[in-house]
């Protein structure tokens, strides 16, 4: 990582960017686990794109509780095969999305009707068994879909999930955009950052949470007019090397019997929890 | 003629880039743009490869005018990238690959080559540029030198018969600088041309046979490298040179005509 956790002790806002960039950095320039030997890295970007994207939508369509824990022991099978390590995914999927998805799943505890098992002291708010059955639900449904959104990452260069969104028929426009976009957005971090830094060295003395929201909005307007600057300049780079919107790789997607062994798998696991958990 | 260009203006919304300006460069010249800050070098370039075209006057290449409409075709656009190069001043716009070796393999994949010949080829280059050692690395996370070098790899992997350069060595260690300039000399041997932006007086004689010097947009003057080094007045009200640092230069040479020799020896 270029830059980092624990040298200085910034903002609420300082850090959010700081992890965006080291997520959109992963996604972008994945250069250590996306060629490297494991599992889901040897098999073909349409067959994990596919593949993890139908795992995905089971996850959203079942109501089971144990359905939806077994596709996270998948998830996590599959990551440990493709030596993706579990303390990474701890550090970067299940810890930093728990306290947003617990935003949305802790009412739902007081507020589904149901069976009370516990009045919580005080507010007098009745606990229900349903209330703790859809909070665990939703908590376990998005971590697993993260999860499993952050193994195709992981294991896939974006220039081939953006090749392999091509062959299912994505259109050119969306791809471009898509591409585009994600190089907008890590220029707009990679902006944001640098001018956090630049300030810091002209400030001497720590600053306070509110001074460095004060800049952080005052520079809001500076920074994207510079990242749309620089982001128009990347599109005319690439305008300037030829590109005309398709896009066209080295590597040539080719499926091995081993692919189509991973797609019945993929889809096997995806039809059985569809059709058990329900 | 490579380019004319006859009367073209530019401007971003409210900054006039370009100024009726009117050049000529020859097929297979070596052609050094000059000019301070925010002369117009840059933007220059971009029109030169159609990135942008003029709002007024017209760009030629070749005898055919370069239009918007024209870039619609797949062919002529094709064909234009194919023949025309361009290595951006800053190399951070021009690296959004995953790797180096993608990064190279680009614009030749984009040109629908084939692919056995690309990998031959970008070997080839990543050699020649001394990068081998990068191929694997991110781009964007190599150091501002190592950046300048896969940029220019990027773009000579096609080996354009016209190479547009805005300012190759800015931030380049003194080796690299001259390492790059060899580089340049030994290309442009051919029947190539190649179009330099620059504010590096040193290596001028090495790079251009022709200077155009740029001033708000307009031609402020144009000639042989040594003529123009030798105009200290138009070096100095072009801002090109600072006074106080070329005292040793051509000023004294006319007035002092015996220092010349020893001062150059
Ligand atoms: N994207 C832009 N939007 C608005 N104005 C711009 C833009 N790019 C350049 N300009 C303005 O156009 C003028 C010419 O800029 P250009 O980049 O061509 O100069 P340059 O000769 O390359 O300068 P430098 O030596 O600093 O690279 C400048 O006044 C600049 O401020
Ligand atoms: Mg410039």
């Amino acid at each position: 990582m270029k830059w980092g956790h624990g040298r200085h002790r910034g903002g609420f806002i300082e850090h959010t960017i700081d992890a965006l960039y080291g997520a959109m950095e992963r996604f972008l320039y994945a250069e250590n686990t996306a060629r490297g030997g494991g599992f889901l890295q040897r098999i073909d970007p349409r067959v994990k794109v596919g593949g993890l994207l139908s795992l995905i939508l089971a996850v959203a369509l079942i109501t089971r509780v144990w359905a939806i824990a077994a596709i996270l022991v998948v998830a996590i099978a599959l990551a440990m095969a493709s030596l993706i390590s579990l303390g990474e995914l701890a550090a970067r999927v299940w810890l930093p999305t728990l306290p947003f998805t617990a935003v949305v799943a802790i009412p739902a505890i007081f507020l589904t009707p149901g069976h009370v098992i516990w009045r919580l002291p005080v507010l007098d708010l009745p606990v229900t068994a349903q209330g703790i059955h859809s909070a665990a639900r939703l908590i376990l449904r998005v971590e697993t879909a993260v999860t499993l959104v952050l193994l195709l990452v992981l294991s896939t260069p974006w220039t081939h999930v953006l090749k392999a969104l091509r062959i299912f028929r994505v259109p050119v426009v969306f791809v471009v955009i898509l591409g585009m976009t994600c190089r907008y957005i890590l220029l707009l971090l990679e902006t944001a950052h640098e001018l956090f830094e630049s300030r810091k060295s002209r400030t001497v003395g720590a600053m306070t949470a509110g001074e460095r929201r004060r800049i952080a909005v005052a520079n809001a307007g500076v920074l994207l007019g510079r990242t749309f600057q620089l982001s128009n300049d990347v599109y005319l780079a690439m305008q300037s090397r030829g590109f005309r919107g398709e896009v066209y790789l080295l590597d040539d997607f080719e499926m091995r019997r081993w692919d189509w062994a991973a797609l019945l798998s993929f889809a096997g696991v995806a039809l059985l929890s569809i059709w058990l958990g329900r | 003629m490579l380019f004319e260009l006859r009367e073209v203006t530019y401007s971003y919304e409210r900054q006039t880039a370009l100024n009726q300006l009117n050049l000529s460069i020859a097929q297979g010249s070596r052609v050094a743009l000059l000019g301070a800050n925010g002369s117009g070098k840059s933007t220059l370039l971009r029109m030169l490869d159609s990135l942008c075209f003029p709002q007024a006057g017209s760009v030629h290449f070749q005898g055919a005018e370069l239009t918007e409409e024209r870039f619609a075709d797949d062919a002529f656009a094709f064909a234009f990238r194919r023949q025309v190069g361009l290595v951006f001043q800053n190399p951070d716009v021009q690296l959004f690959n995953p790797t180096v070796f993608d990064e190279v393999a680009f614009s030749p994949l984009q040109l629908r080559w084939p692919k056995a010949e690309i990998r031959e080829r970008v070997d080839e280059i990543l050699n020649r540029m001394r990068i081998r050692h990068l191929k694997d690395r991110v781009p964007h996370r190599l150091s501002g030198g190592e950046k300048k070098r896969v940029a220019l790899a990027s773009v000579l992997v096609l080996d354009p018969a016209v190479l547009l350069l805005d300012e190759p060595t800015a931030g380049l260690d003194p080796r690299s600088q001259s390492q790059l300039i060899d580089l340049l000399v030994d290309w442009a041997g051919g029947v190539k041309s190649v179009i330099t932006a620059t504010h590096d007086l040193a290596d001028l004689a090495d790079i251009a046979d022709r200077c155009f010097i740029l001033d708000s947009g307009r031609l402020a003057a144009t000639g042989p490298p040594e003529e123009i080094l030798r105009d200290r007045e138009l070096l100095e009200r072009t801002n090109l040179v600072h006074a106080h640092r070329h005292r040793h230069a051509s000023g004294k040479v006319h007035s002092h005509p015996h220092m010349h020799s020893s001062e150059d020896l």
